[in-house]
This record gives structure tokens, C-alpha cells and sequence, in this order.
């Protein structure tokens, strides 16, 4: 246990989130706030398809893909065929069921899962380059977003001891 | 499992210093945990610590989004009362187990 004692704890956290499923989404989501509620500083930088979660329209209408996913199953554990996961609707209807599980869990949306993590101090960035991209301007952002930032002002902002960069 | 002698009783404590038992919990008790985690107690304080009791008593899994939703403290003011620690200091504080809830 000598080697326990050595560690020094994580200070901070800077999460990457370059993906707009429920999943890749929520599981960024959950570290920031899991880092803010250990008193661990978090700061979330989201980009590409990420930007989802923080673009008013599009943060609480987040799909998971039903088609290409290996993981998918239908409940009870049989295999969910990649044919009826391209019907029409059936991905709406899988993510609607994921959101109401984890609603279950009291995992809010992802607006109020956002509001959770600023009001414990964590910090929401939007890459700039991906607002280019998307044609995305401040006002399309929810309003709790600390900026527009290039990765390297993002950069800026992961320094000192004790921090780690995730991407998720 | 150890003993500490709290408020002038002895009570059962697990090693990160959570009671064992909460019903040997008293509010004496809650202000010196407190102490230790450097947050002196108001009111306010005892009104969280009183509807955590409450809920885990209910056998409830607590998450933060459950006290910001109390209409005692919103989540904000919750990581003011317990800065660094809004639900494990709190439950520590309340004499509860340490949440296992990730939110």
C-alpha cells in the first residue's frame, strides 16, 4: 500500500468530446460532473459532432446509432439486427428508451446535466474551428457555454500539476 | 471498522471516517465532522443533512439532482454549503454511508 500513499490526487480534469451520440455524450458529461462533485476541477471542450450537446436545438434530442453498433442489443440480450436497426423510427425509439433508463437513474437531460456541472464550477467550451464547420453561432449555443475557444486557447486552459486530458 | 470517540460518545466509524451505524448519529456528532472537513454548520446546513437522512432512511440512492430538486438548496448553493464534496461530506456529515450514486 506504500504506492497508494505516493499518488498525488487529480486536480483537474479537461475532457474532449468530439461525438454527438447519447452515449459518447453522457459518459463526458458524467466525468465532469463526477470531477466537480470530487472537487476536482473540470473543464469540457466540445467539438465536431459533440457540439450537439451544447446546440440548443439538438442537446436534448440525442439519438445513439442502432445501425453499426455492436453493442446493441435488444432488452433481454438477443442480438438487434442491423436491418431493423435502419427501419424508420426505430433508432428514435431506442434513444427515447435510453433516455427514460437513465431518467430512471435520475441522470438528468443533457441541459440540466450541463447547469449541474457549471453550478459545481466546471467550465463548457465550443471549438471554434467545428462552429465554422457546422455554421453554428454563439446564439445557437446554450447559454451556459464559458466560450468559443481554439484548441490551442483550450490548451491554455489544461495546465498544472495533476491535470489530465481525456477525449472521449 | 474503528472507534472514535465523538461529542463525548464512542460511535463506529468505516476508514474513511463515514459512521457505521446512523442512528448513533446526533448533531453534536454532525458538527464535529463538520469541524474536521473545516465547514461550520448552519441552519441550512441541518436542513440538508435532515432530508439526506430522510431519503436514505427511505432507502433512496441520493444524487445531487434529488437535493437541487428538495426545495431546500439548488445545486449551486448545495456545492456553497459542501464546497468539494456536495454529496460525500454531506452524507459524512448526516452519519449516511458514502453515496454510491455517480451524479
Amino acid at each position: 500500500m506504500n504506492t497508494e500513499k505516493n499518488e498525488k490526487p487529480l486536480k483537474k480534469v479537461c475532457i474532449i468530446c468530439a461525438k454527438g451520440t447519447i452515449e459518447d455524450v453522457y459518459a463526458t458529461l458524467v466525468m465532469a460532473n463526477g470531477a466537480v462533485m470530487e472537487g476536482i476541477e473540470a473543464k469540457v471542450f466540445f467539438t465536431f459532432f459533440g457540439l450537439d450537446a451544447i446546440t440548443k436545438k439538438q442537446m436534448n434530442k440525442l439519438h445513439t446509432a442502432t445501425v453499426g453498433n455492436p453493442a446493441m442489443r435488444m432488452p433481454g440480450g438477443l442480438p438487434f439486427p442491423s436491418l431493423l436497426g435502419a427501419l424508420p423510427g426505430v433508432e428514435a425509439g431506442v434513444s427515447a428508451m435510453m433516455r427514460s433508463q437513465m431518467e430512471k437513474l435520475d441522470i438528468p437531460p443533457v441541459d440540466e446535466f450541463l447547469e449541474m456541472i457549471t453550478a459545481g464550477g466546471g467550465e463548457i467550451y465550443a471549438c471554434k474551428l467545428a462552429m465554422d464547420m457546422f455554421k453554428l453561432e454563439l446564439k445557437d449555443l446554450w447559454e451556459g457555454c464559458s466560450g468559443v475557444l481554439t484548441i490551442g486557447d483550450f490548451y491554455a486552459k489544461c495546465g498544472g500539476e495533476n491535470t489530465q486530458i481525456i477525449f472521449t | 471498522m474503528a472507534e472514535k470517540i465523538m461529542a463525548g460518545v464512542t460511535v463506529q466509524v468505516n476508514d474513511e471516517g463515514y459512521l457505521e451505524d446512523p442512528s448513533q448519529w446526533t448533531k453534536e456528532i454532525a458538527m464535529e465532522i463538520a469541524n474536521d472537513l473545516n465547514i461550520a454548520l448552519t441552519d441550512k446546513h441541518f436542513e440538508v443533512l435532515d432530508f439526506l437522512r430522510a431519503k436514505y432512511k427511505a432507502g433512496t440512492t441520493l444524487t445531487i439532482r434529488m437535493v437541487g430538486n428538495s426545495g431546500i438548496v439548488d445545486i449551486k448553493e448545495l456545492y456553497k454549503l459542501f464546497p468539494a464534496g456536495p454529496l460525500k461530506f454531506s452524507s459524512k456529515i448526516a452519519g449516511i454511508p458514502k453515496p454510491t450514486s455517480c451524479v
